[in-house]
């Protein structure tokens, strides 16, 4: 039996474990990319927050924002899914850096191009979901990385339907990464009310 | 002077003409438009998940198909349409990503299409044109006085159906 009935009874405490999740994850993913992009990589202090679903659409600076989101599900001893979002300057930015070679069309990639980013978000993710692992002792099975570009809204609904079965809210884990000048992601681990109870108890709470 | 009336996510709201309503980045969602041609009063849903009945927790009356048009039905005829003349768009109901594994979560945006198709048939209300499927977000607005869906979606020309 979940700990939680839902998401609104959670105190500060998990909060704070949940952020320092987040940051550890983040952490492990920004390094794991600073060393494939050979660049200095910053990440923010995780917020977790609880929103409604009406709100969700507008933490990442807008419903209308283009955004390039990487979506892994995540099986195992937790269910759920990751994702990476950047806005489309970032991901055409990545791209760029990853095959050493300028982006073909301004606004759109190609087929080849967005394989890259795939497997960037791949090789990140799999950073974050695999220092979570370690940390909680789970075996945390990422599926393989789907990629859409798209407006923000749209790709969060994913997320949001997800959490949509179980309850009125949704729960993230956002980090904020970004090197010196051009890139700009963010992490969103969306793990489901039993996965929550699973970490926590993981981790002796 | 118009209005613009926004919907959120699992949300729903009447408008009266000359006003517009929109919602914005419809991914598996549904938006679903419903107006009366001769009284001009119409609204949007934006609805989640195909069915209320098969979910524990189904207080929030937006956010699934069925309940959700039910309550936009009502809403509407309670601000001066005419129920037997409601007409119905529908919008939305992408795929997002390319998931193919046998869960039943990847194929949400093809059963909420459904479950507003089977509902509004189940009401007697008529749906006169959709813009569904495929793997991109759209947004839309709807305007009761002409009855036009705008709908906007990334790198593709606008679409008025």
């Amino acid at each position: 039996m979940a700990r939680f009935e839902n998401l609104d009874d959670m105190s500060s405490e998990y909060y704070d474990v949940l952020s320092e999740l987040g940051n550890i994850g983040a952490g492990n993913a920004a390094t794991a990319l600073a060393t494939m992009l050979q660049c200095k990589m910053d990440i923010t202090v995780p917020k977790v927050r609880l929103l409604d679903f009406k709100d969700v659409c507008s933490v990442l600076g807008g419903e209308e924002q283009i955004m390039a989101g990487i979506d892994l599900m995540v099986e195992g001893d937790i269910n759920g899914s990751i994702m990476f979002l950047m806005d489309e300057r970032s991901a055409h930015v990545l791209v760029e850096k990853v095959m050493g070679m300028p982006t073909e069309q301004e606004h759109s990639l190609t087929e080849m191009e967005l394989s890259a980013l795939k497997e960037v978000g791949n090789i990140i993710t799999g950073a974050y979901l695999n220092s979570l692992a370690t940390l909680t002792s789970m075996m945390i099975y990422p599926s393989v990385p789907y990629v859409s570009i798209d407006m923000a809204g749209a790709i969060l609904s994913v997320a949001a339907i997800e959490f949509g079965i179980m309850g009125d809210k949704i729960l993230m884990i956002e980090t904020q990464l970004m090197d010196e000048t051009e890139i700009n992601g963010y992490f969103l681990l969306m793990p489901d009310l039993e996965s929550y109870d699973k970490i926590l108890s993981s981790l002796g709470l | 002077m118009c209005k613009v009336i926004k919907v959120g996510m699992a949300d729903l709201a009447v408008c009266i003409s000359p006003d517009s309503i929109t919602t914005v980045g419809l991914g598996s969602c549904v938006g679903i438009a419903l107006r009366d041609p001769v009284s001009k009063v119409g609204g949007l849903a934006h609805i989640m998940l195909p069915d209320s009945t098969q979910m524990k927790n189904n207080s929030n009356i937006p956010k699934f198909a069925d309940t959700g048009i039910e309550e936009l039905v009502k809403q509407i005829v309670k601000n001066g349409a005419n129920r037997s003349k409601l007409v119905a768009k529908l919008a939305g109901g992408a795929q997002m990503f390319a998931f193919n594994t046998g869960n039943n979560l990847v194929r949400i945006g093809e059963q909420n299409v459904e479950a507003c198709k089977k509902k509004l048939k189940e009401m007697g209300i008529p749906v006169l044109s959709e813009d569904t499927g495929l793997n991109f977000g759209r947004t839309v607005i709807f305007y009761p006085e002409t009855g036009d869906f705008v709908i906007k979606s990334v790198n593709k020309e606008v679409k008025t159906i």
